[in-house]
């Protein structure tokens, strides 16, 4: 295994470093403050080409791998973890559809995915499936030519904002899981709207929205996959996600590090640094450690998935532990600046509360556990 | 409408503390500093850009400089030019503004026709400001220095030039030349796309035995400019701080001015 980048990775990470530090980091705080949907950060994104990565070059896109989307979903994450996401999230609509799309498929939706002319969305969760994904109750019923949608979805990032959502909906419900089925819808569409915005502890300024489909009809051409295999299908997008989510996490956990081990050699207590007592130097190796243990696992994850081998266990495993070490991380990185970090200052408090969403989204911890057992205890 | 722009490459200026002259050659040691184009010559660029996805055309980037300036003519290809030019001869080495301003003019000639030629209003490392001026007379075309906007319509270019306290609306025919100030624009970064693909093009290098020079004019021999010195200056003494009650300090301030002889 060799993480030695390449040329083109380490000009288009020195690119993304420069946009990272004069424009998403300086206006992190300010997009939490406001919760306003960061469209100056997403205009970027699209201006760079940087939607376009793992689209292949046919498309419009630069046909590179996951491993450099991740390298630069890691930097995006740290400067903005909204950012982070919202680039992360499009990565759940153009995985499926460059998995499971037809060749008209490919040709419709790339194009304006890759270039960021369309910001994409994946839309599975509902108030009774969400760690239970196979529980959908959202139906599509066939009807000349047509598959119709209703039902309710829930806490879709990138909701409202993005043009092109891969919905999960059941066509046939006695079969439960089994009938669940991959569909392409696009904005505008008719009797598809968008409900609650849902107010957030943290990231406020990421979209979680709730789509509503009330005799939303759309054409065969746009059913994704086969039927009966949309559960297939959100497993394996979930999985590839978790890459992404995991990433989020470590992003957000290198920068609160960063932002305590520089706080630690300024801040002067009983006459010395606080960097100088072993309390402290503890923390801060833990949370080195642990930012390099993560980066590793999820590396090797979006490796495995570029090699074309199983790499499932290794994204749970990455997620799972990306998330939880970045709570912890940014809680210590609060404790290291004592009082002040708890106020709103400093941006570590921020990063607590950014934390705590990774350890829920893309599957908990729980459920990540579950993944890996049963991955584990499935090996001859 | 074709545009030429001339960059120059400088060292970082946020990377100044590393930033060292060289007492005995009276030189800037540009080694272990990061190079960038000069961020008033990338307005340029972003205006010639500009003004190509508005008219069409083509703009060429050239540059004077040591081999290594190529990679701030590839960062000019990235962003979107269509050709880019290194005037590079180790016979050019010592040339001051005017020196510099002819041999980039015999560059520019080599080049052919344009419409407009775009610099930054000065280079921040030399800060003279006068290879714009130089080019322009070497050339025999009109001149707009400091320019905050352009428009060009037809064959004329109407500019808005920033004076000390106010700005001037000037009307020139092209050909012309411009210089322009960092308010004409914010320049982009360059796509993905864009930076992959420099790589594969091909920055042209031409060298004195390329151009048409008059060889009394180029190096050190044509430049009148001697440099006598150049050092880096003493950061100023640090200042005190009296504290204490107003009428004591008053008195303590009183003292230390007689000290040095102010009052």
């Amino acid at each position: 295994m060799d993480f030695t980048l390449s040329d083109d990775q380490r000009m288009i990470l020195e690119l993304v470093d420069e946009v990272c530090e004069n424009e998403f980091a300086p206006r992190a705080d300010e997009i939490s403050e406001s919760g306003e949907f960061p469209s100056q950060n997403v205009k970027k994104l699209a201006e760079l080409d940087l939607f376009g990565i793992t689209v292949p070059r046919e498309y419009g896109g630069l046909g590179m791998d996951y491993l450099t989307w991740t390298l630069i979903a890691e930097k995006i994450s740290k400067a903005c973890a909204t950012t982070g996401l919202i680039f992360g999230a499009n990565l759940l609509c153009t995985y499926p559809l460059g998995k499971y799309g037809t060749e008209e498929q490919k040709r419709k939706f790339f194009p304006p995915l890759a270039s960021g002319q369309s910001l994409g969305a994946f839309a599975l969760t509902e108030p009774e499936a969400g760690s239970d994904a196979g529980n959908v109750q959202t139906t599509a019923r066939k009807e000349d030519g047509h598959f119709v949608l209703n039902g309710t979805k829930i806490f879709i990032t990138n909701g409202e904002v993005a043009d092109i959502y891969v919905v999960i909906a059941n066509i046939d419900k006695k079969s439960g899981p089994r009938g669940l089925t991959a569909f392409m819808v696009e904005k505008g569409t008719q009797g598809f709207s968008f409900g609650q915005h849902f107010s957030k502890m943290g990231l406020t300024a990421l979209p979680n929205v709730e789509l509503i489909f009330n005799d939303c009809r759309i054409p065969d051409s746009n059913l994704l996959f086969k039927e009966r295999r949309g559960f297939k299908l959100a497993m394996q997008t979930f999985a590839a996600g978790r890459i992404g989510v995991g990433i989020g996490a470590l992003g957000i956990a290198e920068a609160a590090f960063e932002k305590a081990r520089v706080y630690s050699r300024e801040r002067v207590q009983f006459g010395r640094t606080i960097s100088s007592f072993q309390a402290v130097q503890h923390m801060l190796a833990d949370m080195a450690t642990k930012i390099e243990a993560a980066r590793y696992l999820l590396y090797r994850a979006a490796w495995y998935l570029d090699r074309g081998e199983a790499f499932e266990k290794l994204a749970s495993m990455g997620k799972l532990y990306a998330s939880e070490a970045a709570m912890e991380i940014t809680t210590k990185a609060v404790q290291v600046f004592g009082g002040y970090g708890y106020t709103k200052d400093y941006p570590v408090e921020r990063y607590m509360r950014e934390a705590k969403l990774f350890e829920i989204i893309e599957g908990t911890s729980e459920i990540q556990r579950g993944i890996i057992a049963s991955l584990i205890l499935k090996e001859k | 409408m074709d545009t030429i722009v001339c960059i120059k490459q400088v060292p970082d200026t946020e990377e100044l503390s590393h930033i060292r002259v060289n007492c005995e050659t009276n030189t800037l040691v540009r080694e272990s500093v990061k190079a960038i184009i000069n961020p008033f010559d990338e307005n340029a660029i972003e205006e010639a850009l500009r003004l190509r996805e508005a008219k069409g055309g083509r703009v060429t980037v050239i540059s004077m400089g040591p081999p290594q300036a190529k990679e701030a003519l590839r960062k000019a290809l990235a962003l979107g030019a269509d050709q880019a030019i290194l005037v590079s001869d180790s016979s050019f080495a010592g040339s001051d503004t005017l020196a510099t301003s002819y041999t980039l003019a015999m560059g520019i000639k080599k080049i052919g026709k344009f419409d407009l030629l775009l610099l930054g209003k000065q280079a921040i490392d030399g800060d003279t400001a006068q290879v714009g001026p130089g080019l322009a007379e070497w050339l025999r075309i009109p001149q707009i220095t400091y320019a905050r906007k352009i428009e060009v319509n037809g064959n004329q270019i109407r500019a808005e030039r920033t004076l000390e306290d106010a700005f001037e609306v000037v009307e020139v025919t092209l050909p012309c030349l411009a210089t322009v100030t960092k308010e004409i624009n914010i320049p982009r970064y360059p796509s993905l796309k864009g930076l992959l693909s420099a790589k594969r093009k091909e920055v042209l290098v031409w060298g004195a035995d390329d151009l048409f020079l008059d060889r009394k004019r180029i190096g050190l021999e044509g430049s009148p400019t001697q440099v006598i010195k150049i050092f880096t200056p003493q950061p100023p003494p640090k200042g005190e701080i009296l504290t204490g009650e107003i009428p004591e300090l008053a008195d303590r301030l009183i003292e230390k001015l007689r000290e040095r002889k102010i009052l």
